[in-house]
C-alpha cells in the first residue's frame, strides 16, 4: 500500500509587532488572572470610594429627572426657537460612544481582527451601559412622557397609530433593536467565562449565581461549535445595526428643513464621529483599568495604538464632513446656509465651534506621531480631548443651527440651566456606576478568547486539521 | 343675534343670587359690633350653610364652590367646557361629574349657544361701542360693534384686554372701612349722617374727584348735586388728559371744542407728534381703518408725514418720518404754517434738513388743500394746536377733513389746574367729605401736589375711594368701595363723535360692586335707584317722541342711540399768531413722558394680557425702559440692558436702557404706568415709576436731565430676537416686500419672486379644489399699523395663558399671532415694517411629517390641525417650522386652579396642558360653528346653505385696520380670493414651497418725489 | 462539576415558552383593560337623586325626547331638563309620592338636583348634538335602548374607536331623520328569517349600506376624510 505523507501543518508565525498578549502565558494562567479579579482579589477602600462617587452621581441623574417630571421641560434651557437642548445632544453623544463596543466585537470579528479579543468584552459593556444612557433622552425630554408609549404601534382604543413619516419613530426601532442585540451578544459572549467563574468560585452562592447564567455550560465540542455559530451570526446581524443605528439617528437632523440639519453628508460623518467617540472612551477606560488591574498583558501598547489609528482615521473622516458644511455653505449661494456658516465663525457661539475644531480636528493630528499613539498619558489625554469635541459637535449640530434660522425675529439664545447639567453629570455618573460593578463582577476580557490567542490554541488547531 | 335675549341684558342676566344669603345682610346682622365682638358673632353666624354657602360665592375657594348660582354651574359642568382638572391625558379614567340643570330656565337661553350683548367701553372718558359674547351668562369675548361709525367692528387693545380685568382675582371683593370687612348698608348708614350736615350748608366741604366723564347721565346727576349744593365742587383728574388740546382751542376759538377727522378724505395727512394710529387717542379704531382705506396702492393713496418725538407706530407707517425732539417740533410747526401761509410772528432757524422736509411738506399740504389735515399731538403745547387749527383753516380743510363740535368730555376742566385746586383745598382744610370716583391719584398725581400727604393729612375727616382694586389711593381713604366693572353696572358714554351708547352689564357683579351713579344717588340722598333706573330716567327726559320702551329697546340692541352723534360746529378760528416759547438749549437733555403702550396711565398694571402684550416698536414685555436714541447711546457708550439713573430737578428714577432705532438725539423718553406698589399679582413691583419727576409744569417734556449710568444690569424681556431684516453677516432676507408707488406702477409684481412651482415636491399633491372649504387668509401689510389688537384678541378667543416675565425672557411667551417689528436704514431715521405672523398653515407643513404620534396633521380643508390631546411634547414640530409660530407649554402656564379666570375661558377652545405644543388654527372652533350651524340650516331648510365671508377669525374681526381677510378659497367671490390674486400678493419665505395658506399683501410707500434723499434708504424687494 | 439536577434544563427550555405566554397574556389584558366599564363606565348605572326612568317616561308614557331634551336639534348640548318641565306634570301627577320629594324640594327652593352625569366624552373632546341628530343619526345609536333603561346608563364606550367606526362609514348607521327619535327603529333587512323596508321619499330600501348611501346624499353628509379630519372633534 502506498503510504500516504502527511500535509505539513502552516503554524502561524509568531508576527514580529508588539504582541496582542505578553508571552508566558498559559490557559491556566489566563483564567487564573481573570477570574481572580472577580473572585479573589478584596474589595479595596479606593474601589468603594470611587464606587460611591460615581453612584451619587447616578442619584443626581434620578433627582433631576425626578424634578423633570413634577414640574415639565420648562426646567431646562430650552426654548422656542431651541426646542432641542441637552437632552438631545446628549443622546445622540451617548448613542455615538455606545458604538465602538458592537463594532470592536462584531465587525472586527468578522475581519479575524484578532488582537480584538482582549479588548471586546468591556468594550461590549461600555456599550450596553452608554445605550443606557443614552435611552434615557428620547424618554424624558418629551413634554408628556407618560405618554411616549404613544410611539409604539400597538393596537388601541383610538384606532390611531404612530406617525411613520417621523425619524423619532425610526429612532425608537433602531435604538431599540441596537439595544437588544448588543446585550445579547455581549451575554453570549459572557457564558464561557461565566462557566469558568461558576468552576473556579468557591462561594456555594456565587457558585449558584454563575451556575445560572452559565446555562449548563460545559465547554464540550458540541457547546462550542454552536456558541461559534451562534456568535458569528450575532456578529452578522450587529455589523450592519452598527452604521444603521446612527445613520437613522442622524436622520432626525438630515430629515428637517432646518439650515444647518438639511444635510446629505450627515449619515457618513455621523457614524464616523460615533466611532470616533466610542473608540475614544474604549481607550479613556482601558488606561486607567489595565493600570490599576495588572492588565497590561493582555491589553497591550498595541490595543491602544490600534485604536489611536482607528480614532486617527474616523476623525479624519470627521473633519471632511465638517469641511463639505462649510464648503456648501458658501458654495450653495442660500442666504440661510451662508449665514449659518458666518454665524458659526462670529455669531454668540464662535467659541464653542472654535474649540471644537480644535479638538476634533487639530489636537488628534498628533496621532500622526507615534509617540503619542503609544505614550498612555497621552493617548488618555487625547481622547478625553475628543469625546469632548464630539459633545461640542452636537452642541453645535443641535443649538446653533436652530437659534437662528429663517425669521430673524425668532431668534433666540440657549442658556443651559442647573438641571441641564445635573442630568447630563448624572448620566456620566451612572454610566461609570454600572463600569465600576461591571469590572469587578464579570470578567472585564474574554477568557476563553484570550486563550485562543495563545500559541497552544494555534497548535490545538493545528493538530485538529491534522487528523 | 337674537333681539330678546339681548333685552334680558339687566338686571336678571344672572340669577344666581336670587334666595340665598348674600354678604349685604351677614354684615347688616353683624355690622352693629366691632373688634373681638365682630369676630365672634361672625363665628355664631358661620354655623348656618346659607352662610358657608354665602362665604363660598362671595370669597371663592375652588371652582365647584364658586359656581354655585346655577346658571354659571350649569355651563361649567354641562357644557364639559374643557375646564376639568383632568388634564389632556390620553386614556385615563374620566372623572364622574354632576350635572347641574336650572330649576327654571331663562326663556330664550339655549344652553351651548352664545348670546351677545352691545355695550361700551370706556377710556379716558371716550367709549368705544363694542359687541360682547356671552357663554352662559359669562362674557367671554369683547368684539367691536359693526355697526356703529366709531368702531365698524375693529377695537383697541385696551377694550379687548377689559374683559381679563372683570375675571382678575385681585379685584377689591368687599367694602372696607380701615382695611376691615363692611357690608354696603354699614356704608351707607356710616356716610348719611356726614351727608345730611353738608346739605346744611350747601355742600360746602363735599368734593367729588372723577376721572374724565362722558356718561350724561353721570355728569347730570353730579350737576343737579351741584345745583343743590352749590358750594361742593367736582374736580377731574387724569394723567394722561387733553388739557393742551383743550387750552389750544381756548386759545384758537375762545371756547373748548372737540376736533374730529375724517382721514378717509385726506390725501396728505401731517402730524405733528400724534400718535392718532394706536389705542389711547381718541377715535383711533375709526381712524385707523380710515387711514388704512386710503393705503391701497391700486386706488387714490394718501400720504403721511409724520414729524415726531418717540417713535410711534404712526410713524413707522409713514411715508416720511423725522425725529425731532418734542420741543423743537415747534419751531417746525411755525415754519410749516408759515408755509401754508398762516401767518407767523416766529421765524425759527431750522436744519437743513429739516427745512428742507418742512418745506416739502408745505407745499404738499397747499397742494391738497381741503383734501389735507395737520394732527398736533396731545402733548404738545397749546399754542401748536392753535396753529394747527389756523393751518387746517388756511388750507380749507374745515369741513371736508377737520369737523369741530361740542366736547365729548362732559366736564373739560384743565386737569391739572383742577387737582391743584383740590389739593390746595384739602390743605386749607375745607374740605370734611372727599369722595374719590375711580383712577388712582395718589400714585399718578403731578409729582410737586404731593397728593399722598395731602390725603394722608387728617384735614379730610371722611374719605370715600370708589375702585376696583385696593391700590395706593385706597389704602388712603377711610372707606373703599369696590368699584363695579363696566360689564357689572350700568351707565352710558359717549364715543369720539358724540354718539352715546348705553353701557349695559352683562353679568351681576361678581363682588357686589358698586357703580359711581350710585355713590351719587347715596350722596343725593336718593338711595334705592339702581344705575339701571338713573340712566333710563336720563334717556327718558332726553327722549323726544315715540314710544320710549321701542326707543330703548333699540338703543340698547343697536348699542348706542340714534341722532345722539355730535353735528359739526361752525367756529372760526381767530388770527392771532400764538408766540413760540423759549427755544429750549439744543445741548440739554430732553425728557419725554409717554404713556405706555400696553398698560396706559398704569390702570391696567394687573391686566396680564397687557403686561405680556409685546409693546408696538420694542416688543417689550412686563417693562418699561429708559429710550434713548442710537446717537445718544454711542455717545454715552451705553448699551442695552445698562441700568441707568434719569434725574431731573433733583427727582430720580432708575431704569434699563432701551435704544430705539429712529429715537432723536439728546432726548430719553420715560414711559408712564409702571412702578406700581399696590397693582396686584401681576402688576405690582413691574418696572419703574416715571411719575416722580411729572410735573403740572412739564407733564410731557421737560428739559435738563441728566443721565448717569449706575454699572447695573437688568434683562429686559423682548419678544423679537433681532430686528432688522438684515443678517448680521451682510445679507439681507426678503422678509416685508416693499417697495414705493413709482416702482409699483413699473412692476406690480415686484413681490412674487421667489415663488417655487406647485410641483416641486417629493409629497404626493393633494387636491384640495374638490372640497367645499379651503381656508386661507391674506394679510395687507400696507393696511397694518401695528396696533396690536389681533394678539389680544387672539388671546382672549384662544384661551392663551400669560406666562410672565422670566418666562417671556427665556423667550417662553405664548402668543398664536405676533406682530414683527423690522427696521430698515439708517438707525437714526430707519423706515419701519409691522408683519402679523400667524401660523402660515402650510400646504406642504414640515411639522407635520416630523411629528412621531401624528398630533399635527392636515385636515381636509387644508387646514394644519393641532391635538393637544395628541401631543406628547417632543418640539420637533417647532423645530421643523420655519416661521417659528408654534408655542410650546414648557411648565404648567394654564391657570387650572383660580375660579375667575374658568369662568372667563372660552369654552369651545381647549385649555393646553403641560408640555403640550399649541398654535393658531385659523380658529377653528368657529370655523366649526359656522359649519355646523350652515349644514343644519342646509338640511333643516333643504337648501344648499354654506359658510361665506361672515365667518371671521377673531385677529381679522378685532382689527380696525382690515388688514386681515380670511375665507373660503373655493369661493370664487371670497374676499381672501380677491386679495390673493392682487399682484402685490406674496408668501413669506415662498422658496421653501411651503405653500403657506396664509400669504401677504406687500408694502407699497407713497413718497413725495421731492424728498428722494431719504428714500434712498428704500430696499426695493428682493 | 455539577451543581444544577439534568431536569433543570427542561426549565430552562419550558422557560423559553413561559416567557412567550407571559408577555400574549400581558398584551391581552391591557388590550381588554382599557375597554372594560371600569375604564369606560359602559354599562354602569350610576345612583341617582331621583330613580328617573326612561323606560316609564318613553315607552310608558310615549314621551318624546325632545319634550326634555329640548335643544338637542339646535346646539351642542342637548340640555337636561330644569326642575320646572318635571314640575309640569308632576304639580298634578304623584304630587306626593315620596320618591319624588327632591324635585319638590328643588322647585321650592330654588336649589338645583344634582344629576350624577352618565354619558360624557373628554374635556377635549366637542361633540355637537344638533349636526348628528340633523343628518340622521339615530338616539339610540350612540345612547343604546334608552327606552328599556329603568335607570339610565351609559350603553357604549364612546371612545374615539367608537365614534370613528360611524365617521368612517357613515353609511352603515344612518337613517331617515324622521326616525331619528323613534327608539323602536330597525334598519332594513331582508334575509330569510326576517325582512323589513325603509322607506325614503317613496323608495323602499331593505339594505342598510343602499340606505345609507341614498341618506348621505340627501342629507349632504361630508366626506370621510373630511368628517375624520382631526379638528372635527378636537379644538
Amino acid at each position: 500500500m502506498a503510504t500516504q505523507t502527511p500535509i505539513p501543518v502552516e503554524v502561524p508565525k509568531e508576527d514580529q509587532r508588539v504582541p496582542v498578549i505578553e508571552p508566558g502565558h498559559s490557559f491556566a494562567t489566563i483564567g487564573e488572572k481573570v477570574s481572580n479579579i472577580v473572585l479573589r482579589r478584596p474589595v479595596s477602600l479606593g474601589w468603594v470610594f470611587g464606587f460611591l462617587v460615581m453612584f451619587s452621581g447616578m442619584n443626581m441623574l434620578l433627582f433631576a429627572l425626578g424634578y423633570l417630571f413634577m414640574k415639565g421641560t420648562g426646567i431646562w434651557g430650552i426654548t422656542i426657537p431651541i426646542g432641542w437642548g441637552f437632552a438631545i445632544i446628549n443622546f445622540v453623544w451617548w448613542i455615538g460612544i455606545g458604538h465602538a463596543g458592537t463594532l470592536i466585537s462584531a465587525i472586527l470579528a468578522l475581519l479575524r481582527q484578532s488582537w480584538r479579543n482582549s479588548i471586546n468584552r468591556f468594550a461590549e459593556a461600555m456599550t450596553l451601559f452608554a445605550v443606557a444612557c443614552a435611552g434615557v433622552f428620547p424618554l424624558v425630554h418629551t413634554g408628556r412622557p407618560w405618554l411616549a408609549y404613544w410611539m409604539f404601534p400597538y393596537p388601541n382604543s383610538m384606532n390611531y397609530w404612530p406617525q411613520f413619516r417621523s425619524p423619532l419613530i425610526w429612532d425608537v426601532f433602531a435604538v431599540s433593536t441596537y439595544g437588544t442585540i448588543s446585550l445579547v451578544f455581549w451575554f453570549v459572549g459572557l457564558i464561557p467565562d461565566l462557566a469558568t467563574l461558576r468552576d473556579r468560585a468557591e462561594n456555594p452562592i456565587i457558585q449558584k449565581v454563575f451556575g445560572l447564567l452559565a446555562m449548563g455550560w460545559r465547554g464540550s465540542a458540541r457547546h462550542w461549535h454552536r456558541y461559534e455559530t451562534a456568535y458569528l451570526l450575532l456578529a452578522g446581524l450587529a455589523t450592519p445595526l452598527v452604521l444603521s443605528v446612527h445613520t437613522v439617528v442622524s436622520f432626525d437632523f438630515a430629515v428637517s428643513i432646518v439650515p444647518g440639519w438639511h444635510t446629505t453628508i450627515f449619515p457618513p460623518y455621523f457614524v464616523a464621529g460615533a466611532i470616533y467617540s466610542g473608540f475614544a472612551m474604549v481607550v479613556c477606560l482601558a488606561i486607567p483599568i489595565r493600570a490599576v488591574y495588572g492588565m497590561e498583558d493582555f491589553i497591550t501598547a498595541r490595543h491602544l495604538e490600534n485604536s489611536a489609528k482607528v480614532m486617527l482615521a474616523t476623525g479624519l473622516i470627521v473633519g471632511y464632513g465638517y469641511f463639505i458644511e462649510a464648503f456648501m455653505g458658501w458654495y450653495s449661494g442660500n442666504t440661510f446656509d451662508s449665514f449659518l456658516l458666518w454665524n458659526r465663525l462670529h455669531g454668540p457661539y464662535a467659541p464653542w465651534y472654535m474649540s471644537l475644531l480644535i479638538s476634533n480636528i487639530f489636537i488628534p493630528q498628533l496621532f500622526w506621531l507615534k509617540y503619542f499613539r503609544t505614550s498612555t498619558f497621552w493617548l488618555w489625554i487625547l481622547s478625553l480631548v475628543i469625546l469632548v469635541g464630539m459633545w461640542l459637535e452636537r452642541f453645535i449640530i443641535i443649538v446653533v443651527s436652530l437659534h437662528r434660522d429663517f425669521l430673524n425675529s425668532s431668534w433666540g439664545m440657549y442658556y443651559p440651566t442647573k438641571w441641564d447639567w445635573m442630568t447630563y453629570i448624572g448620566t456620566i455618573g451612572m454610566f461609570l456606576t454600572f463600569m465600576w460593578l461591571f469590572v469587578r463582577v464579570l470578567p472585564m476580557v474574554s477568557i476563553a478568547e484570550l486563550r485562543t490567542l495563545l500559541p497552544e490554541a494555534h497548535v490545538h488547531e493545528a493538530e485538529e486539521v491534522h487528523k | 343675534m337674537d333681539e330678546n335675549s339681548k333685552l334680558k341684558g339687566g338686571p336678571d342676566v344672572c340669577p344666581g343670587k336670587r334666595g340665598q344669603l348674600d354678604l349685604a345682610t351677614v354684615k347688616a346682622e353683624i355690622e352693629e359690633t366691632s373688634g373681638p365682638e365682630y369676630w365672634r358673632s361672625l363665628e355664631e353666624l358661620a354655623g348656618s350653610d346659607e352662610f358657608r354657602e354665602m362665604m363660598h360665592r362671595e370669597f371663592p375657594k375652588g371652582a365647584s364652590e364658586w359656581l354655585e348660582s346655577f346658571s354659571r354651574r350649569g355651563f361649567l359642568k354641562t357644557m364639559g367646557a374643557s375646564l376639568a382638572l383632568a388634564g389632556l391625558t390620553g386614556c385615563t379614567k374620566l372623572p364622574d361629574t354632576v350635572i347641574v340643570p336650572y330649576v327654571k330656565q331663562p326663556e330664550n337661553l339655549i344652553p351651548g349657544k352664545p348670546m351677545y350683548y352691545a355695550t361700551a367701553y370706556t377710556l379716558g372718558g371716550y367709549a368705544s361701542p363694542i359687541i360682547v359674547e356671552s357663554n352662559m351668562f359669562r362674557p367671554t369675548k369683547v368684539e367691536g360693534n359693526p355697526d356703529h361709525p366709531a368702531s365698524l367692528g375693529g377695537t383697541d387693545v385696551y377694550a379687548q384686554a377689559s374683559l381679563l380685568d372683570l375675571y382678575d382675582p385681585d379685584r377689591a371683593q368687599t367694602v372696607t372701612y380701615m382695611g376691615d370687612v363692611r357690608s354696603w348698608t354699614a356704608f351707607t348708614e356710616a356716610v348719611r349722617g356726614p351727608i345730611s350736615v353738608q346739605k346744611g350748608i350747601a355742600g360746602a366741604g363735599v368734593r367729588i374727584l372723577t376721572q374724565s366723564v362722558s356718561s350724561p347721565t353721570l355728569a347730570g346727576q353730579i350737576r343737579d348735586y351741584l345745583k343743590a349744593n352749590p358750594q361742593a365742587k367736582w374736580h377731574v383728574y387724569e394723567p394722561i388728559n387733553r388739557d393742551n388740546v383743550n387750552e389750544g382751542a381756548k386759545m384758537a376759538f375762545g371756547e373748548v371744542v372737540e376736533t374730529r377727522y375724517d382721514l378717509s378724505k385726506a390725501d396728505v395727512i401731517v402730524s405733528l407728534d400724534a400718535d392718532f394710529l394706536y389705542a389711547g387717542f381718541p377715535g383711533n379704531t375709526r381712524y385707523i381703518r380710515d387711514f388704512a382705506s386710503r393705503r391701497n396702492p391700486d386706488a387714490e393713496m394718501n400720504r403721511l408725514y409724520v414729524v415726531e418725538s418717540t417713535p410711534s407706530s404712526t410713524g413707522m407707517k409713514a411715508d416720511h418720518r423725522l425725529p425731532v425732539r418734542a420741543a423743537n417740533i415747534e419751531n417746525l410747526a411755525h415754519v410749516l404754517a408759515a408755509g401754508c401761509g398762516v401767518a407767523s410772528s416766529a421765524t425759527p432757524s431750522l436744519s437743513d434738513q429739516e427745512t428742507y422736509y418742512v418745506m416739502a411738506a408745505s407745499k404738499d399740504l397747499q397742494d391738497h388743500g381741503g383734501s389735507s389735515v395737520v394732527i398736533v399731538g396731545d402733548h404738545q403745547p397749546p399754542a401748536l394746536h392753535a396753529l394747527a387749527h389756523q393751518i387746517n383753516a388756511k388750507l380749507g380743510n374745515i369741513g371736508k377733513t377737520v369737523f369741530y363740535t361740542e366736547p365729548v368730555d362732559a366736564n373739560p376742566a384743565n386737569r391739572n389746574q383742577s387737582l391743584h385746586e383740590l389739593v390746595e383745598d384739602i390743605r386749607g382744610g375745607k374740605v370734611d367729605l372727599l369722595l374719590i370716583l375711580g383712577g388712582n391719584p395718589v400714585y399718578d398725581a403731578p409729582a410737586e401736589l404731593e397728593f399722598a400727604s395731602a390725603l394722608k393729612s387728617n384735614a379730610v375727616a371722611l374719605k370715600v375711594y370708589l375702585g376696583t382694586h385696593n391700590n395706593e389711593t385706597a389704602v388712603l381713604c377711610q372707606w373703599h368701595v369696590p368699584e363695579a366693572h363696566y360689564l357689572e353696572a350700568w351707565s352710558d358714554a359717549r364715543a369720539y363723535d358724540g354718539s352715546a351708547s348705553i353701557v349695559q352689564p352683562l353679568i351681576d357683579p361678581l363682588y357686589g360692586g358698586k357703580s359711581a351713579h350710585e355713590i351719587i344717588t347715596i350722596l343725593a340722598g336718593q338711595p334705592g335707584l339702581t344705575g339701571h333706573d338713573l340712566v333710563q330716567q336720563y334717556w327718558q327726559k332726553q327722549h323726544t317722541g315715540g314710544d320710549f320702551e321701542t326707543f330703548w329697546r333699540k338703543s340698547l340692541h343697536d348699542g348706542w342711540i340714534a341722532g345722539t352723534t355730535y353735528a359739526p360746529k361752525n367756529v372760526s378760528a381767530k388770527g392771532i399768531s400764538p408766540q413760540r416759547s423759549q427755544p429750549a438749549d439744543a445741548n440739554a437733555i430732553e425728557l419725554n413722558f409717554r404713556r405706555d403702550p400696553s398698560i396706559y396711565d398704569g390702570r391696567f398694571a394687573n391686566n396680564g394680557w397687557l403686561q405680556e402684550l409685546p409693546k408696538p416698536l420694542t416688543k417689550l414685555t412686563w417693562d418699561n425702559p429708559v429710550m434713548i436714541g442710537p446717537a445718544m447711546a454711542s455717545r454715552l457708550k451705553l448699551s442695552f440692558k445698562d441700568v441707568v439713573e434719569v434725574e431731573l430737578n433733583g427727582k430720580k428714577v432708575k431704569g434699563p436702557i432701551w435704544i430705539q432705532a429712529g429715537h432723536p438725539d439728546n432726548m430719553v423718553t420715560l414711559f408712564l404706568g409702571y412702578g406700581r406698589t399696590r397693582a396686584g399679582r401681576a402688576g405690582t413691583g413691574t418696572g419703574h415709576d416715571a411719575y416722580p419727576l411729572r410735573t403740572s409744569q412739564a407733564p410731557w417734556f421737560a428739559s435738563g436731565a441728566k443721565l448717569t449710568p449706575t454699572g447695573e444690569i437688568y434683562n429686559l424681556a423682548s419678544t423679537q430676537g433681532y430686528q432688522t431684516m438684515e443678517t448680521p453677516d451682510g445679507s439681507d432676507r426678503p422678509l416685508v416686500m416693499e417697495t414705493d408707488l413709482e416702482e409699483y406702477k413699473k412692476e406690480p409684481a415686484f413681490a412674487k419672486e421667489g415663488e417655487v412651482p406647485k410641483e416641486l415636491t417629493l409629497y404626493p399633491a393633494v387636491d384640495y379644489s374638490k372640497e367645499m372649504y379651503a381656508w386661507g387668509m391674506a394679510i395687507d401689510l400696507n393696511a397694518c399699523v401695528g396696533c396690536n389688537n389681533c394678539i389680544v384678541a387672539c388671546q382672549s378667543e384662544n384661551n392663551i395663558a400669560v406666562v410672565g416675565y422670566e418666562q417671556t425672557l427665556k423667550g417662553r411667551h405664548m402668543h398664536w399671532i405676533r406682530v414683527d417689528a423690522y427696521y430698515q436704514g439708517d438707525r437714526n431715521n430707519p423706515k419701519g415694517y409691522f408683519q402679523p405672523v400667524p401660523c402660515m398653515q402650510c400646504e406642504n407643513a414640515p411639522c407635520e411629517l416630523v411629528c412621531p404620534v401624528g398630533a399635527t396633521v392636515h385636515s381636509s380643508e387644508g387646514l394644519n390641525d393641532m391635538v393637544y390631546n395628541r401631543c406628547i411634547g417632543t418640539r420637533y414640530c417647532s423645530n421643523n417650522c420655519p416661521y417659528k409660530v408654534r408655542r410650546f407649554n414648557f411648565l404648567l402656564f394654564q391657570d387650572w386652579e383660580t375660579p375667575q379666570y374658568k369662568m372667563m375661558r372660552n369654552p369651545d377652545v381647549t385649555i393646553r396642558s403641560r408640555g403640550v405644543m399649541e398654535k393658531c388654527t385659523y380658529c377653528v372652533q368657529r370655523i366649526n360653528e359656522h359649519k355646523i350651524d350652515a349644514e343644519t340650516a342646509s338640511v333643516r331648510e333643504g337648501k344648499d346653505v354654506r359658510v361665506g365671508d361672515e365667518l371671521k377669525t377673531a385677529c381679522q374681526q378685532s382689527c380696525p385696520a382690515n388688514a386681515i381677510v380670511f375665507g373660503n378659497l373655493n369661493d370664487a367671490n371670497s374676499a381672501v380670493n380677491k386679495w390673493k390674486a392682487q399682484s402685490r400678493n406674496y408668501s413669506l419665505l415662498a422658496e421653501l414651497n411651503t405653500r403657506p395658506r396664509t400669504t401677504y399683501l406687500a408694502e407699497v410707500r407713497n413718497p413725495n418725489p421731492e424728498l428722494k434723499p431719504e428714500s434712498q434708504h428704500e430696499r426695493s424687494a428682493g | 462539576m455539577q451543581i444544577f439536577p439534568r431536569s433543570s434544563n427542561n426549565i430552562a427550555r419550558a422557560s423559553l415558552v413561559i416567557v412567550a405566554v407571559v408577555v400574549a397574556a400581558l398584551g391581552w389584558v391591557l388590550w381588554e383593560l382599557e375597554r372594560t366599564p371600569y375604564v369606560t363606565n359602559a354599562g354602569v348605572r350610576k345612583p341617582q337623586p331621583v330613580p328617573f326612568s326612561h323606560q316609564h317616561h318613553v315607552t310608558g308614557l310615549g314621551i318624546d325626547c325632545r319634550y326634555c331634551h329640548t335643544s338637542v336639534e339646535v346646539s351642542s348640548f342637548a340640555g337636561i331638563p330644569p326642575t320646572k318641565t318635571c314640575m309640569n306634570c308632576h304639580s298634578q301627577i304623584w304630587t306626593n309620592a315620596a320618591y319624588l320629594e327632591p324635585v319638590r324640594e328643588s322647585f321650592r327652593s330654588g336649589k338645583s338636583i344634582e344629576w350624577s352625569r352618565v354619558n360624557q366624552v373628554p374635556n377635549f373632546v366637542y361633540f355637537n348634538h344638533s349636526i348628528h341628530i340633523n343628518k340622521g343619526v339615530g338616539c339610540n345609536t350612540c345612547h343604546g335602548p334608552v327606552d328599556k333603561m329603568p335607570l339610565m346608563y351609559q350603553q357604549e364606550s364612546l371612545q374615539m374607536e367608537f365614534c370613528l367606526n360611524c365617521h368612517r362609514a357613515p353609511e352603515k348607521y344612518l337613517r331617515p331623520r324622521e326616525q331619528v327619535f323613534n327608539m323602536r327603529y330597525e334598519q332594513p333587512a331582508n334575509n330569510p328569517l326576517h325582512r323589513n323596508l325603509v322607506s325614503v321619499n317613496g323608495h323602499d330600501y331593505d339594505d342598510q349600506i343602499e340606505l345609507g348611501n341614498a341618506l348621505k346624499d340627501l342629507y349632504k353628509v361630508r366626506s370621510v376624510k373630511d368628517i375624520t379630519s382631526c379638528n372635527t372633534c378636537h379644538r
